[in-house]
């Protein structure tokens, strides 16, 4: 069933990527009868290809392209993100929480921050309650539409016990884009753990094995996978005619575009239409403003594993099993603006834990040795762990640039990630830390580790929406300000990143994307 | 791979007990009391048994048999066999362990024949270094990343065959108190 589209069909919608973002976007438009070709730079596996090991498929899914980190990120790998059908959706934990009101309009609600570039955004939570309710029926999402939340594994009753002790109110198991019931064709969840290395068995959402079979069912929609994006071709209007992109076997070819929509992710995104510079577009497409690649945040993050009295398992179960919303709220007499979340997390084997322990927390004894291996190596059993993700202030020094002479196997700049923690960031994560450590104290740990921030998952704002063309990259329905048929599809589009995990936005978003996408395109207006 | 005929000598150095004997241009490593035997082909006994008994220092578990350290160090040999740079940097980084610095005088005892006390205060010598961390990081991933090692430690490896932990103690936390305050 599924379409097969002539290169030089220049009547399609090009979406680059295949996840959250560009993955629903085609699905969306399909079924509105709009033709769809899909270049996705990764392979394309199925359930069969998803193992319970997380080295097998970190190697598997992971985006390992040369990307070089700066700043606070980890060098060599500053994005965890995935290079495979169905993006980093397959890797994803499942957290599919809604921005507050406030996290729209932080310019507004928090006023000048030194060092940060604030902006409001240009929609606002009335208007994105709509799509926000179309996502967590398409997802799934526990908590929403009478889906019943999923039950809680060990390590959430042990954050859910500390965190009630110190006298939080609102801790539940979230609401997760995993099926706590037969639904969509899918199963309920078995409560596996390995989450964020594919769900086995398809209960976790993933636009992998939902959106695009359904995408293809409808006839009018192709994906090409491991077709990597070189660059965007524009005619003298200045408007994007087509895309240049490389096959498996390094074969370069045109696809012809009335649209192209990008869904990268929040660096090849921006790193394609500075790859995309012309004589007409020196500084990159869709780039007069000056802010393609800036602003780029990654959200407060950081970890707590808490050594408790008697055996968690903390892998048995749903990785993110349970949340704490207190200490979400925009309080500045905390010390910081904005907010932050709780959310369990266990250590990803003991191959990963062992190594991370010593390697990202202060508190452990060194790294190797005799106290090693008693205190942190042998307590694995009795571990409890949670993370902490926070809104992050946007920075035009935070971002991504090319490198001036190293190159990719595409013969493309490799791009610089620079992340620098804004002061607001270092006060919300110090705050973060010690609420998370005594959550675990309260439930009778002596012994806590605060880890730093791990490859950075939740990517956004670097091709950020804007009401006004000089402050950003696109409007507010995503079509870039400068080239009105090149679309940002993907968390680069967000002007600011709240503090809850970002998928659910994303996917509200191409849904509304997809509904003026395919509006314009019948009145003819791109 | 049982070789019956390996030394019955025992080395007691550290808390490693294996023994080693050369075989062509590499080495047998043994344990008779655990009844198994490796084999090196590049590293020379010396250096395997040293690398073996600085894995046991720097990630020590008394309930772990020398063989999963012993692995650790085999695989480090496969590593080495097509890579002429990672094996000259074993040889040297154990050469050096065997140096003893004091403060008037430094000699030279080879890193297996030296106290545990004195194996410890020359890693810590060495720590960080390029050598060291190439050995560090192959004992944590040989060892921790090891399904029959993790085992030990309370890791349940891959759960989807076993149908997850749905019916297997996802929420079995019994020491708990229930309800918070």
């Amino acid at each position: 069933m599924a379409k097969t589209f002539d290169k030089n069909d220049d009547s399609v919608v090009v979406i680059i990527g295949s996840g959250a973002g560009g993955g629903v976007l085609g699905n969306e438009l399909a079924q509105k009868g709009v033709n769809v070709v899909c270049l996705e730079a990764g392979p394309r596996f199925t359930l069969d290809d998803i193992e319970n090991d997380w080295n097998t498929m970190f190697g598997r899914l992971s985006w390992l392209d040369p990307r070089k980190g700066t700043g606070d990120l980890v060098a060599g790998l500053p994005l965890w993100v995935c290079k495979t059908v169905g993006g980093t959706t397959v890797h994803w934990a499942g957290a599919s929480l809604r921005f507050m009101e406030h996290e729209f309009k932080i310019k507004s609600a928090y006023g000048n921050i030194e060092g940060a570039n604030l902006l409001d955004w240009p929609l606002d939570l009335n208007e994105m309650e709509r799509f926000y309710s179309m996502a967590e029926d398409k997802m799934g999402t526990t908590g929403t539409h009478g889906i019943p939340r999923l039950p809680g594994n060990n390590n959430f009753q042990v954050m859910e016990y500390g965190a009630k002790a110190l006298g939080y109110q609102d801790v539940h198991t979230g609401n997760m884009s995993i099926n706590s019931q037969p639904r969509d064709g899918r199963p309920g969840c078995h409560q596996i753990g390995f989450c964020m290395a594919g769900c086995a068995i398809g209960a976790k959402w993933s636009v992998l094995y939902t959106e695009i079979p359904k995408a293809e069912a409808t006839g009018r929609y192709e994906i090409r996978p491991e077709s990597m994006v070189l660059k965007i071709n524009h005619n003298k209007e200045g408007k994007a005619t087509g895309v240049v992109y490389v096959d498996k076997d390094g074969n370069t070819h045109e696809q012809k575009a009335r649209v192209v929509a990008i869904a990268g992710n929040a660096v090849e995104t921006p790193r394609l239409l500075l790859n995309s510079e012309s004589s007409m577009f020196s500084d990159g497409m869709a780039n007069s403003s000056g802010q393609v690649g800036q602003n780029f945040m990654r959200h407060m993050t950081g970890t707590v594993y808490g050594t408790m009295p008697g055996a968690v398992h903390w892998d048995r179960g749903t990785q993110m099993a349970g949340i704490v919303m207190d200490e979400v709220k925009n309080d500045p007499n905390r010390g910081f603006v904005g907010g932050y979340y709780m959310q369990t997390l266990p250590g990803f084997g003991l191959g990963w834990y062992a190594g991370n322990v010593g390697g990202m927390s202060a508190d452990a004894p060194g790294k190797w040795g005799r106290n090693y291996t008693r205190d942190v190596v042998e307590n694995y059993k009795n571990m409890a762990g949670m993370w902490l993700v926070g809104e992050d202030m946007p920075q035009e020094k935070n971002g991504v640039t090319l490198h001036g002479s190293e190159k990719d196997s595409y013969g493309l700049p490799v791009p610089v990630v620079n992340f620098e923690d804004h002061a607001n960031d270092v006060a919300m994560r110090n705050h973060a830390y010690k609420a998370g450590s005594a959550v675990y104290a309260a439930g009778g740990s002596k012994k806590q580790y605060q880890l730093s921030p791990f490859p950075s998952t939740h990517n956004m704002g670097t091709c950020r929406m804007s009401e006004k063309p000089r402050d950003g990259v696109c409007n507010s329905t995503g079509a870039t300000h400068d080239v009105p048929n090149v679309f940002i599809s993907d968390g680069s589009q967000f002007t600011t990143g709240a503090a809850c995990n970002p998928t659910l936005t994303i996917v509200s978003l191409a849904i509304r994307q997809a509904e003026n996408m395919a509006k314009m395109l019948s009145q003819n207006t791109i | 791979m049982i070789n019956t005929k390996v030394s019955r000598r025992t080395f007691i150095q550290g808390s490693a007990t294996a023994g080693v004997v050369a075989s062509g241009g590499g080495a047998i490593l043994a344990n008779t009391e655990e009844a198994w035997a490796l084999t090196t082909e590049v590293l020379s006994g010396d250096t395997a048994l040293s690398l073996l008994i600085m894995a046991r220092h720097l990630y020590p578990h008394d309930f772990l048999g020398d063989q999963y350290y012993a692995e650790v160090v085999v695989n480090l040999d496969e590593q080495a066999k097509s890579d002429s740079s990672l094996a000259e940097k074993l040889e040297n980084g154990v050469k050096d362990l065997g140096q003893i610095i004091e403060a008037d005088r430094t000699y030279n005892v080879a890193f297996k024949d030296q106290s545990s006390g004195l194996q410890l205060q020359n890693l810590k010598r060495i720590d960080g270094s390029d050598f060291f961390e190439t050995v560090r990081g192959a004992t944590m991933g040989g060892l921790y990343g090891n399904p029959r090692v993790a085992a030990f430690f309370g890791w349940e490896g891959s759960s989807v065959e076993h149908g997850g932990y749905i019916n297997r103690g996802f929420d079995d936390i019994g020491w708990l108190p229930k309800g918070g305050r």
